[in-house]
């Protein structure tokens, strides 16, 4: 019994020893990000490790004055609104026929959307770079706003589907008899139903899609269209010299993401979990 | 429990499934599907400016494969990103299944280091690429301080300089980001298993290893093939973190540069910092695409030939 008892303990301390080493690669980095924004040049290079000697936010009122970052961030929250939105949209009615009508081609239209889920779209950036300069959407976020859409819709046909497939059609029959129509039957009996699969799909969609770096890279020109992860790149490239600037631009572009992943952490979780599961 | 398109007693549905579908398919259609094959079509054309008209046929890729410069940076990329696959890939499967089923041991503590796990990966490939890029940075040296501090000064090292070590060094950085990725992955694959198999393990007294071994590994197997082949697209059209890291040239000495540094030089930059011209640009993604299709048939065929069909209802 006591060996018993002393395995556990090994065991328990093993198991958490792991974990510390895990937690601590995870955070140490991010740690030595934030700290270093709030620190001087010289604090930087005589003291690395440490906590600043007191809260200097120098750093970010340079970065705040020196560049649009207010605009970055709106054209970042712009695109990624719109682009969820969309998506989640144009799926969720595309997923209803595809999930509840027979029709010729259903099988086909439903396997050309799910090939979407593996389909890098960045392996066709020289044809949508033609075709944002033939509509004018070149330099622009609505290019940015377009791609993200078009990247989205596989995923959320694919969870949705599944998601209305699992809605019993009895409601949909009584929903006929009561002299519901065939659209009305969707608006009122199943997207009630569906709200925290449309909130899944969109939460999928919002890293990938505020995080985007390489169609801005291609697509945008203008200071005035640049969202926040080019800004990023490319405040970078200006700083590179002043560490602390450097640091605060990082961190800039990470908080927010971190904020709203920790506040929904646990939608988050589930949601992302949904495609290995269903898959 | 499908529904035929005439319900009896109502009208033809056929115009509402016409208009719920077509706005989908036409964002899809025309920014995803046809981009891709269109720009197949740019690889066989060659010529300056935005629309290369010039067709050629095969030329640009047996440029591509044969003439220098092309089949030197060509065949450095392939190398790479084979390298830069293997190791991510192994990094990835090797420690995400390790901390996963640490994971699903219950705890107190557990659940919060679960969520832990998955935060780098929400952050931005081009910020972690920066931040690692300073740690690493020679001048400020923070990382090689760390090394001295622990005493292990011999390690210390210009580690993206030199091109033995930058490209271990980048992968192990995009491994840091998305091990939460495949974490997650598993942690969702160990949590379905029937808690009856285990609970009977338990009462057969079998070791840890034993239950891993014997119990959880086998109903994984489909798990492994989904993150596998998502490390295998992902890393062959990884671009952001050579950008971030060691440039889009890949240094040093193009000792980093994969498949999407060099399309991106190739299509996108001028001549004299590496671009090709859009057909050739076009000749490199194709092979890309190819990659892709090729490896994704590949997971089809090994791990997905008894997947149930998604129409039996």
């Amino acid at each position: 019994m006591n060996m018993e008892r002393l395995r556990k303990y090994r065991d328990r301390t093993m198991l958490w020893a792991c974990l510390g080493a895990y937690g601590f690669t995870i955070l140490y980095p991010l740690y030595l990000m934030v700290i270093t924004s709030l620190k001087s040049t010289r604090e930087i290079f005589t003291d690395p490790f440490g906590l600043p000697e007191r809260l200097n936010l120098q750093n970010y009122l340079t970065l705040f004055e020196t560049s649009r970052y207010d605009l970055y961030f709106i054209n970042s929250v712009t695109v990624t609104a719109v682009s969820l939105t969309l998506i989640v949209v144009l799926a969720a009615h595309a997923a209803y026929i595809l999930a509840r009508y027979a029709f010729r081609f259903r099988y086909a239209l439903y396997l050309l959307f799910v090939m979407g889920l593996i389909l890098p779209i960045r392996l066709g950036t020289i044809s949508l770079l033609q075709t944002m300069i033939r509509y004018g959407t070149y330099d622009s976020i609505v290019s940015l706003i377009l791609v993200n859409t078009a990247m989205g819709i596989p995923f959320g046909v694919f969870i949705l589907t599944d998601f209305i497939k699992m809605v019993p059609s009895e409601l949909d029959n009584a929903a006929r008899i009561d002299g519901c129509s065939e659209a009305g039957i969707f608006y009122h009996i199943i997207r009630p139903l569906l709200k925290p699969a449309l909130a899944a799909t969109a939460l999928v969609n919002l890293i990938p899609v505020w995080n985007d770096f390489w169609f801005p890279l291609i697509f945008i020109r203008s200071d005035a269209q640049r969202t926040v992860p080019l800004a990023t790149a490319l405040l970078f490239g200006q700083f590179q010299t002043n560490y602390g600037l450097v640091f605060a631009v990082l961190t800039c572009a990470s908080l927010p993401v971190i904020f709203s992943y920790l506040l929904l952490s646990r939608h988050f979780v589930k949601s992302l979990t949904l495609g290995a599961v269903k898959g | 429990m499908n529904h035929t398109t005439s319900i009896p007693g109502t009208r033809s549905v056929w115009p509402m499934i016409a208009l719920f579908t077509v706005p989908a398919f036409l964002i899809y259609g025309r920014f995803l599907l046809l981009p891709i094959i269109q720009s197949i079509g740019v690889s066989f054309y060659s010529g300056p400016g935005m629309n290369p008209s010039e067709f050629v046929g095969f030329d640009n890729y047996r440029n591509l494969f044969t003439r220098a410069p092309y089949n030197v940076r060509f065949w450095n990329a392939l190398r790479n990103n084979l390298i830069f696959f293997a190791i991510v890939m192994v990094i990835q499967n090797a420690f995400g299944f390790f901390m996963a089923v640490l994971l699903t041991r219950p705890g107190k503590g557990v659940h919060t280091m679960r969520i832990l796990s998955f935060l780098p990966t929400t952050l931005s490939v081009i910020v972690v690429g920066f931040l690692f890029n300073m740690i690493l940075n020679p001048t400020w040296g923070i990382f090689n301080e760390m090394l001295r501090i622990i005493g292990l000064e011999q390690f210390i090292h210009p580690w993206l300089g030199d091109p033995k070590t930058a490209l271990p060094i980048v992968s192990i950085a995009v491994s840091w980001q998305f091990l939460g990725e495949s974490i997650l992955f598993y942690t969702a694959g160990i949590d379905s298993i029937s808690p009856e198999i285990l609970e009977a393990g338990k009462i057969d007294g079998v070791s840890f290893f034993q239950e891993i071994w014997h119990l959880i590994l086998p109903s994984l197997v489909p798990i492994i093939g989904i993150v596998t082949i998502m490390i295998f697209v992902g890393d062959f059209t990884q671009f952001d973190i050579v950008y971030a890291m060691t440039t889009t040239r890949g240094n040093p000495a193009y000792g980093t540069d994969i498949f999407g540094s060099l399309f991106y030089r190739a299509a996108f930059q001028s001549p004299s910092r590496g671009g090709w011209g859009l057909g050739m640009g076009a000749t490199v993604s194709t092979i890309m695409s190819l990659m892709v299709f090729l490896g994704v048939s590949f997971w089809l065929f090994i791990f997905n030939r008894q997947k149930k069909r998604f129409f039996q209802d």
